[in-house]
């Protein structure tokens, strides 16, 4: 089973960017079931727990250019943990891709696209920068599972 | 003259932002600060204006771990100013979706934040390569609480099913019925818990704390009772700002909260259990004293196993209130707005949140005040690394700042949202 994670919070601005490029890909591709979360570790682990394949995106801030897309292989190795700082929660994505990794609960493939944020304030809306980061991600993930 | 620090830059595994520096002079503290530097949020300031219907949709952004509390004192506190009385089927699903906040918020703090404090690892990663069946034990709760909170909530994660008078949806007792199979296995993993957090090593620390929470004629409090304390405070709800105050300190983002007559007091699960041991489920009572642990427990260190006693209470409610559950007529009361101030305070499972909002007679909020747990707690974490620092003031540095680190973390404190987060300094001179 594949799946896609949207993660983020559309109402800290560009926060919002793993949500907006899930929602693409559910309008683009129906077949692959896509879920919005929060970026809660435990929610995280209980999302993929029976998928074997997951894409997940999410905002990074590693100071990098706003709308730069990283990509991760989080099934091979860590995610570097410079990329997800900004997390306000005590146990969210970087930990759960290794706590899963220590229980054996890792999917078998798990691909983690990180879009460059630009503000992080508190509203909506998307940088122009960020939503081309979006539309990228979108392009790179339906080739992907294609 | 020798002067020692210790200093956390962030803090780890607590929600939020924050520091703190211990500063310590020829075997003295000199000075303790919890530093919340997380950015203050306005969420007041957002509010007015607003309309009374949309401040449980509001104020539950203010915590992804918690929204429910912010939900529940929101909805209360305006109830409170309108004099809207709610049906008991009513009553029975706010207890209910609490109790599945109370799960996800403790089985989180118990199994990944603070045990691996009392087991000697850096984190709860480290700690699943040794313990992993006890690990799969905490997620497995947390996800029956993310499961009564989808249930009632319509989602996980800032619920969007509450509303004034109740809920935009209610379930039929039938579909109710299928949350007992998974809370009767949460019960038993809870009874478990009760007894593995029991057998955890714990320093020798009581002080003299005066606790507050909501007390109840009839129930474990959750949505509504008198304000009590151990030191004489008994005050309805709508007293609180005649009671309590809250300073500002030029280090913090987050307000300090103080009892006006008596100073620093202590909210959260110790306070609840202290105040209302009497109203747990005989479940829960037994599963404490098995655990040894009495009616009345002063060292903040053990709030790990009172975590998990409420963990196991919240369990057995959550299966009673189903068994209770008759759907109502309508999903919620009528709301007729008027001129007036509301109040409400509920137990978030950090402790006492309490909201107050003053609305015109078109139901537009004019003003609105929300004092979250983790600020009234921060003068009594304070106090507890003043007390506890000199008696371990010769660990080596790595050990002692980890000691700080725990003591601040017997809160679970969410700097999300008292702020209006967490990094230790500890300085020896």
């Amino acid at each position: 089973m594949s799946l896609i994670i949207g993660v983020g919070n559309e109402y800290r601005r560009d926060d919002g960017a793993g949500f907006a490029a899930a929602r693409r890909l559910r309008a683009e591709n129906p077949d692959v079931p896509v879920v919005l979360q929060s970026g809660d570790g435990v929610s995280l682990m209980e999302a993929w727990r029976d998928a074997d394949s997951v894409i997940v995106v999410d905002a990074v801030h590693s100071a990098g250019k706003p709308g730069s897309v990283h990509r991760f292989d989080a099934a091979a190795r860590p995610i570097p943990a410079k990329f997800f700082p900004s997390s306000t929660h005590a146990f969210g994505l970087a930990e759960a891709v290794e706590m899963a990794r220590a229980l054996g609960r890792l999917p078998e493939r798990l691909i983690v696209y990180g879009i460059e944020g630009k503000t992080f304030e508190a509203g909506t809306g998307l940088s122009p920068e960020v939503e081309e980061g979006v539309s990228q991600v979108v392009e790179q993930v339906l080739r992907e599972i294609c | 003259m020798k002067t020692r620090t210790v200093k956390v830059d962030t803090l780890a595994r607590v929600e939020g932002e924050g520091a703190l520096l211990v500063k310590i002079k020829d075997n003295a503290v000199v000075d303790v600060k919890l530093k919340i530097y997380e950015p203050p949020r306005f969420f007041e300031a957002f509010l007015r204006g607003r309309e009374a219907a949309e401040a449980p949709d509001i104020t539950a952004r203010i915590c992804g771990i918690c929204p429910i509390a912010y939900q529940m004192s929101s909805v209360h506190a305006i109830e409170n100013a309108f004099g809207v009385e709610i049906e008991a089927p009513i009553r029975v699903l706010r207890r209910l979706i609490y109790c599945g906040e109370w799960v996800e918020s403790h089985a989180l703090h118990v199994y990944m934040l603070h045990a691996p404090d009392f087991l000697g690892y850096p984190d709860a990663i480290q700690m699943a390569k040794d313990h992993g069946d006890i690990v799969k034990r905490g997620l497995g709760l947390k996800k029956t609480g993310n499961e009564i909170v989808t249930f009632l909530g319509g989602r996980e994660i800032h619920p969007i099913n509450v509303r004034l008078g109740g809920f935009y949806k209610v379930p039929a007792k039938g579909d109710l019925i299928s949350l007992t199979e998974s809370l009767k296995l949460a019960r038993e993993a809870a009874l478990e818990t009760v007894r593995w957090t029991a057998t955890l090593p714990f320093p020798e620390f009581e002080q003299d704390y005066e606790f507050v929470a909501l007390s109840h004629p009839d129930e474990y409090p959750f949505n509504e009772g008198r304000l009590i304390s151990n030191k004489g405070l008994d005050i309805a709800v709508s007293d609180y700002d005649g009671h309590f105050a809250e300073e500002h300190v030029p280090y913090s983002n987050a307000l300090h909260s103080v009892l006006k007559e008596r100073g620093p007091y202590f909210t959260g699960p110790l306070a609840r259990y202290n105040l209302n041991f009497e109203k747990l489920s005989p479940l829960a009572k037994e599963a404490a004293r098995d655990a040894g642990i009495s009616s009345v427990c002063n060292n903040p260190f053990k709030g790990i196993v009172i975590r998990s006693i409420e963990i196991l209470y919240a369990c057995d409610e959550a299966l009673r209130l189903i068994e209770t559950y008759e759907e109502p007529e309508k999903p919620a009361a009528t709301i007729e707005p008027r001129s007036s101030v509301g109040h409400a305070c509920t137990e978030a499972p950090r402790g006492i949140l309490y909201h107050r909002y003053k609305l015109d007679d078109q139901g537009i909020i004019l003003d609105a005040k929300i004092v979250p747990p983790t600020s009234q707690n921060q003068k009594i974490i304070e106090n507890d690394l003043r007390q506890f620092v000199p008696s371990s003031i010769d660990l080596p540095q790595e050990e002692l700042t980890q000691k700080c680190e725990q003591i601040v973390r017997n809160y679970d404190p969410c700097i999300s949202c008292a702020t209006h987060f967490l990094k230790v300094e500890i300085e020896k001179e």
